[in-house]
């Protein structure tokens, strides 16, 4: 858009448009995870997140660190690449670019089959969304969560398609490139914050 | 795709409906948020005469105890979040671009966008009424009268559906002048030069970006408690209506500032106009601004000083409470040194300018006592409360709205609103608002409670509720003569010339009204007033006839996109294959948005 690329501060509208989305969907996750740990230590009723014993009674809990750790590892390495392609974009490499692009992909969808599995697990277990608060502020928030990953693959898919269009590649696909990634980190980094928070954090 | 506008080619070229459903333009969509933002205040107006008429003499017959609810419910609602909200968006839509010297946003299509959203959550809300169903548990909607037990039909679910799509639409507009203000200024506007009302705008929109997402995962809880049989708020499923109140009022707070801050940043421009002399202490102003912006934000649980809180949270929150008074208090000051000593001329704009300021004062000092836990025990849920609100927010936010009414009308359509009757419209809201909300005072302090559908003989409130709602039919016959003033205009000719009052801003150096591309040279900036700068230093803005301008091509994917959502929102009240279906077409209009050529 002619306007789009007027500037002053020299930095292109749309990024800074992303820039403050993400300071916005920050409060998002904020309110839900402060749910989530107002709740945590008043859960009424079984299952709960970690191995408690209420009146005598051994319940174990559900969330599997070593699981997580996994999944949590693949979104990083999703990052790692998401880098990479973005690399590729500013070095005018299209193939860096797209198959590295194409590892995001792969890696985000990966992560997103981890808690797929997860969701399954917790359900089995008997957790499900009305259970109890933690059933309720854990499927919510890392459902959320889910469909930032899931909205993020479906602009990069999009990227990769836009890309196989062309031969070269223009100024705008390095750009968009750019500030997907920004979008793509900001979504690892706040499930850095979960997987701290919900998972790591002692009782 | 773009048109191409030689300079001769004029906007009456693209009327019709059609172009306004597929308008871009700021200044257009300024004016469908105008029509729609009064429309909706006369209908909240409406609701709260039902209410006045009500309680105008004890144990009033003509509504029911359900119905009123429903009333004073839908009243607030509508009135801050279809009223005044869309007001304060009609101006900042018109004004930002042509303040900062821009030919438009930053993002013309998502400006449309954001409209209609508002638009398809305000028709989402207010269609509850059709249905019978219209909220009924206050705006700030308390768990757990919000829950399934307790409200069993569909109110609740209108509630949250509606203010989140109402949520979306603000996020959109906020985030798009965010990055206006920041990236669009003219040559030389720099930060502080740039005016007041668009400080206020700038500081407003971080206050939406930063607060609406608390409510939205509130009222999505809401939803989840209500049609997924989770326990967010209700207390006897192990839940917390305690976090509710957090989380609207983490939200609520910051809002009534988004109400105050477009109407304060109006005040600063009508003023210096009309003293002919430039705001009194403008750093001090905007750095009143910001520090408001930042008080806000710790401050909401004043709001719940008789929850229990502890002594420790109670003080802290009173402390800060007492704070924001202070940048509230620097402004006033300033409001009134900018006249102090000017060459004031009363036109109705600078009536309704002054009448802010006495207005607003008052509600003012009545927050700072509530600010006050052991007070705030006495007057909570009385009218004492409801008197503060309507002086911030009539006398406060309204006032100001319509000082911009008086002020920028001719710059908007190129004709003046009748001076005359504009004198008869302030007296009559003048005088009116007094007449209604003073009395509420004495009635609180007399501990009439609020949200009562009707009241007993022998308990001394009767002659004060007859005084306010007689009041509040002449606020009525002077929202009748505004309208009056506004059919007059539109009858006339236009006539207005480009800088009538003598103005020192950006948007008086275009023609009235601006052509579809604003300025057809961009302005260079010199100073914090440039027109008074240009005409003291004898500097003519330079003519140039033969430049193409490029303005971005009118788009129907915002509307589909917002029709998208509006599915979604109906969905949620009904079957979620209707959302699924609203899904879908929000993601074939981003689809051809993207691919949509603009240039
Ligand atoms: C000097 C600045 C202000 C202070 C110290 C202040 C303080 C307060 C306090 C302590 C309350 C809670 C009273 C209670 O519920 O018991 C309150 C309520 C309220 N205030 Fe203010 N206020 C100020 C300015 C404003 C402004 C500028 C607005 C809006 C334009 C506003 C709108 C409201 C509303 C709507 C409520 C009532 C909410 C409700 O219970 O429905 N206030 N204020
Ligand atoms: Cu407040």
């Amino acid at each position: 858009m002619s306007q789009e690329a007027h500037s002053v501060t020299g930095i292109d509208s749309r990024k800074l448009l992303m820039w403050i989305f993400l300071a916005s969907d920050c409060l998002f996750f904020g309110a839900l995870i402060s749910t989530y740990l107002i709740f945590k230590d008043n859960i009424p009723n079984p299952p709960y997140p970690t191995d408690r014993i209420v009146n005598g009674e051994f319940f174990h809990g559900l969330l599997n660190i070593p699981l997580t750790s996994v999944s949590t590892f693949v979104l990083l390495m999703s990052s790692v690449a998401m880098v990479l392609a973005v690399y590729g974009a500013q070095n005018n490499n299209l193939k860096m670019m797209k198959g590295w692009l194409l590892s995001t992909i792969v890696l985000g969808i990966a992560f997103l089959l981890f808690q797929v599995y997860e969701f399954r697990h917790f359900l089995h277990e008997g957790l499900g969304l009305s259970t109890n608060q933690f059933g309720a502020s854990f499927y919510l928030m890392t459902g959320f969560h889910g469909v930032h990953v899931g909205i993020g693959v479906i602009i990069l898919i999009s990227l990769l398609f836009g890309s196989f269009r062309r031969n070269s590649l223009g100024s705008d696909t390095g750009f968009h490139i750019e500030t997907a990634g920004l979008y793509w980190h900001f979504v690892d980094i706040v499930w850095i914050v979960i997987f701290t928070l919900v998972y790591l954090m002692p009782y | 795709m773009t048109a191409v506008l030689p300079l001769t080619v004029k906007e009456n070229s693209n009327s019709g409906i059609w172009s306004w459903l597929t308008t871009v333009d700021h200044k257009k969509i300024g004016t469908l948020y105008g029509i729609s933002g009064v429309i909706f205040f006369i209908l909240a107006g409406a609701e709260a005469l039902l209410i006045r008429t009500q309680l105008a003499a004890p144990n009033g017959t003509i509504i029911s105890a359900n119905v009123y609810n429903q009333l004073f419910t839908m009243h607030a609602l509508m009135m801050i979040f279809l009223g005044v909200m869309p007001m304060g968006a009609a101006f900042f839509n018109w004004l930002v671009p042509l303040m900062i010297g821009a030919r438009d946003v930053a993002f013309p299509r998502l400006n449309a966008l954001s409209f209609w959203t508002f638009l398809s959550g305000g028709l989402l809300l207010t269609s509850s009424w059709l249905f019978g169903e219209a909220p009924d548990v206050g705006w700030f909607a308390y768990a757990p009268l919000t829950e399934k037990a307790y409200t069993i039909g569909k109110a609740m679910d209108f509630y949250a559906a509606g203010l989140i799509l109402l949520g979306v639409a603000s996020t959109i507009a906020s985030l798009n002048f965010v990055v206006t203000i920041i990236n669009m200024r003219a040559p030389g506007m720099t930060w502080f030069r740039m005016p007041v009302f668009v400080w206020m705008i700038f500081v407003v929109a971080w206050l939406l970006i930063l607060s609406l997402p608390v409510l939205t995962i509130g009222l999505v809880q809401i939803y989840f408690d209500r049609n997924f049989a989770t326990n967010f708020f209700n207390p006897t499923g192990g839940g917390d209506p305690l976090l509710w109140q957090h989380l609207f009022w983490i939200f609520g707070h910051p809002e009534v500032y988004v109400l105050i801050l477009p109407s304060m940043g109006i005040v600063s421009e009508v003023l210096p106009t009309f003293a002919k002399k430039p705001i009194f202490g403008y750093s001090a102003i905007v750095f009143a601004g910001l520090s408001i912006a930042v008080l806000g934000f710790a401050v909401w649980s004043h709001h719940m000083f008789t929850t229990g809180l502890g002594p420790v949270p109670s003080i802290v929150f009173s402390a800060s409470t007492m704070a924001i008074g202070v940048p509230t208090g620097v402004k006033i000051f300033n409001w009134l040194a900018t006249l102090w000593g000017g060459s004031i001329r009363f036109t109705t704009a600078n009536l309704f300018s002054i009448g802010f300021i006495a207005l607003f004062t008052i509600g003012g000092i009545s927050g700072v006592m509530h600010a006050s836990p052991p007070i705030d025990t006495q007057q909570q849920d009385t009218y004492f409360i409801v008197a503060h609100i309507h002086y911030v927010l009539f006398g406060g936010a309204v006032f100001g709205i319509f000082s911009g009414f008086y002020y920028w009308w001719p710059k908007f359509f190129g004709r003046f609103l009748d001076e005359k009757l504009g004198k008869i419209n302030f007296w009559l809201f003048f005088i009116g608002m007094n007449l209604t909300f003073f009395p509420m005072h004495f009635l609180g302090v007399q501990g009439m409670p609020r949200r009562i559908y009707r009241y007993d003989t022998d308990l001394g409130w009767d002659m004060w509720n007859q005084v306010a709602s007689i009041g509040s039919y002449m606020l009525a016959v002077g929202m009748i003569v505004f309208l009056y003033a506004v059919w007059k205009a539109y009858k006339t000719e236009p006539n207005a010339p480009d800088n009538p009052w003598d103005a020192p801003t950006l948007e008086w150096a275009t023609s009235s009204p601006p052509p579809e591309h604003d300025f057809d040279v961009i302005p260079v900036v010199h100073d914090r007033d440039p027109l008074w700068y240009n005409r003291d230093n004898n500097i003519v803005q330079e003519q140039v006839t033969d430049e193409h301008i490029h303005m971005p091509p009118p788009s129907y994917y915002p509307l589909l996109l917002s029709i998208g959502l509006l599915v979604g929102g109906i969905g949620l009240l009904t079957t979620l294959i209707i959302s699924f279906v609203g899904v879908l077409l929000v993601f074939y209009a981003i689809w051809g948005w993207v691919l949509e050529p603009t240039s």
